[in-house]
């Protein structure tokens, strides 16, 4: 295979087509930006890295006032939070959409986290909210997990894992399966006294103001062990993204690894929907955040670009909304909004879904 | 050596691959014929173990493929299906060091590095290692995915129609390089073939198979004769032999229709994309 046909080939070949890492696109942008695009990964990481931290430093600094050691306290507590939360999200969907081989969907459109309130929702009817409420953080918390892990398990494992099925398939099936667990809630709701609806309601909506130490010692534990397995196995999930036939062929356990990330996304999903509560397209959001900045394909990129670009985010979302538009909505609508805008346009993007 | 003994594939109470008793000695190329349908390719993949068996047993080396821990075979045997859609933007070099990971385990060593620059070499795809994936032709991407399974060094390698989307010149390359692999490094190649003479010009066996079943197995001049031809294809054909290989000339044949049970068979079961 020496003979020059492959060089006539490549010739025919026309220049880079899309996704703006080729060299010829650097051509027509600012030298300030051109620079930026041959930075590696891990200079990328870091300089995102750093925009985490000054914008956690503003944060935490910004108007402390006279009673500044309680206002500190609260924000290094939602902060810590938000820390929390966002990278379990960016990183569960960022593994969640390796073992599913796409990337519009994400445990959240899915519907794990509207599982996980449904689980809650169950437990609180079951044992009243003034028992839960009660009850050590932890008990009530590990209970919801383990009930969440075996649902989550038999019903995504099913659904995921073995059959492949088409990509809308799924899409529909998430989110009508969503839909139901959503209409079920909120149904049963009806059914509560106002106190437990209370309790539930404060669950119902993304918050990162309401936790307590206790909830959130409970969550560092089950986070650090969700992330854990996920970086552990960074090397695997490149692998995994080659796509199940490749995998396979070298060597890789799939239908375990595959199982084993379910189990470690269900964790994080569930740790941090216990913490701040449904975070329905945020998880898209950041994840696509860091495929387009880190400029790899490496978990060992993808990963830590996710958990950072979600700390951005969040605190950097709720600085601009706190001090520069100086409305209190929530967090999560906004996001939700730049998330949902996104799905849609990646679902259009997507052609012959 | 690989050894079939007995496999079965069944989807509902179609029977794809029907009790194939098959052993494929070590070294050289061997070419898996048949019409669309025949199981070629659904064989091929129980083989490698991306598909499971309703039946039978299939040994490389002596090693069982459902029992073995699938990164020791890994090692041992490569496989490439047909139609390989990447979902991540990888170059040409990145995705022939994945060939590399069963022996390396993400961490590669210089070694690796040589194995994927020798890949890269023997595919003549050095020149295009740094293109992305997404910016080649469908050609040169193939010859990329192949230079992966020549990166993970096994003793054998499986590849699934391998001429798909090459022209007349690329997939004559194609098939001088697995020749090459065979008799430099002393590969076992097993590849699904549809064109007969490909098949004819460059194997050392051909196994032939039809409704699932392997009819006839044998050198090139035993396989690709008038009545094996007809057997296989229900087509009637004239050979001729060119330089010391025999060739079916199937143009204007005298045809008679596949038989209705190849017909009935679902197209997507050549590929074993059902599951």
């Amino acid at each position: 295979m020496t003979d020059s046909r492959y060089e006539t080939r490549s010739a025919e070949v026309e220049g880079p087509t899309d996704a703006g890492l080729g060299s010829s696109r650097a051509l027509r942008l600012p030298s300030a930006l051109r620079s930026l695009q041959a930075l590696g990964p891990w200079a990328r990481i870091g300089i995102a890295a750093a925009l985490a931290v000054v914008l956690i430093g503003v944060f935490l600094t910004i108007d402390l006032g006279g009673a500044w050691q309680y206002i500190l306290r609260r924000r290094s507590m939602t902060v810590l939070t938000m820390v929390l939360v966002g990278s379990a999200i960016g990183m569960a969907t960022v593994g969640f959409q390796t073992i599913t081989h796409n990337r519009i969907l994400t445990p959240s459109v899915m519907g794990f986290d509207a599982l996980f309130m449904m689980v809650v929702t169950v437990t609180i009817v079951m044992f009243g909210a003034a028992r839960i409420q009660q009850a050590e953080d932890w008990t009530v918390f590990a209970i919801q997990a383990a009930v969440m892990m075996i649902v989550s398990t038999a019903l995504y494992g099913w659904l995921l894992i073995g059959a492949r099925r088409a990509l809308h398939v799924l899409l529909l099936v998430g989110i009508i399966l969503g839909v139901l667990l959503r209409s079920l809630i909120s149904f049963i709701q009806r059914l509560l006294d106002p106190n437990e609806f209370q309790v539930l309601e404060d669950m119902s909506f993304a918050s990162f103001n309401l936790t307590t130490v206790p909830a959130l010692a409970t969550a560092v534990v089950l986070l650090g062990i969700g992330i854990a397995v996920l970086l552990r196995l960074h090397r695997v999930l490149d692998v995994m993204a080659l796509g199940r036939d490749l995998a396979v062929g070298l060597g890789i356990p799939y239908q375990r690894i595959q199982m084993l990330v379910l189990i470690a996304v269900t964790l994080l999903v569930s740790a941090a929907t216990a913490l701040a509560g449904p975070t329905t397209f945020f998880g898209l959001l950041v994840a696509h955040m860091a495929y387009a900045t880190v400029a790899s394909e490496k978990h060992r990129h993808t990963l830590p670009m996710a958990a950072v670009m979600s700390v951005i985010a969040l605190v950097g979302g709720q600085l601009i909304l706190e001090r520069v538009l100086g409305f209190a909505t929530a967090l999560s609508v906004v996001v939700d909004f730049a998330g949902g805008l996104l799905f849609i346009l990646l679902l259009i993007r997507k052609k012959g879904l | 050596m690989i050894i079939c003994d007995g496999v079965t594939k069944r989807y509902g109470t179609t029977t794809v691959v029907d009790d194939v008793r098959l052993l494929i000695q070590t070294g050289g190329l061997t070419s898996i014929i048949g019409p669309n349908g025949a199981g070629k390719s659904t064989l091929l993949s129980m083989m490698a173990r991306l598909l499971t068996m309703d039946g039978g047993r299939v040994s490389v080396d002596g090693l069982d493929v459902a029992a073995t821990d699938s990164a020791v075979l890994a090692r041992r045997l490569a496989i490439l299906r047909q139609d390989n859609h990447l979902d991540i933007r990888l170059t040409v070099r990145d995705l022939v060091a994945f060939g590399r990971y069963p022996h390396s385990k993400g961490r590669p060593t210089i070694e690796d590095r040589v194995h994927v620059d020798r890949a890269l070499d023997y595919m003549d795809m050095g020149h295009l290692a740094d293109r992305f994936l997404d910016e080649l032709s469908g050609g040169q991407r193939q010859r990329a995915f192949v230079a992966m399974t020549l990166a993970q060094d096994t003793e054998y390698i499986l590849l699934d129609e391998p001429l798909n989307n090459l022209d007349m010149p690329h997939g004559v390359a194609m098939m001088s390089v697995l020749q090459r692999a065979a008799k430099e490094l002393g590969k076992t190649v097993v590849v699904v073939i549809h064109d007969i003479n490909f098949a004819s010009a460059y194997s050392d066996r051909i196994i032939a198979m039809r409704e699932g079943r392997v009819i006839e197995q044998g050198t090139p001049a035993e396989i690709v004769t008038p009545p094996v031809m007809q057997e296989v294809y229900g087509l009637t054909v004239d050979v001729v032999e060119h330089g010391g290989h025999p060739f079916a000339l199937y143009f204007h044949a005298s045809a008679v229709r596949p038989t209705d049970e190849a017909e009935a068979a679902p197209s997507g079961q050549e590929t074993g994309r059902v599951r």
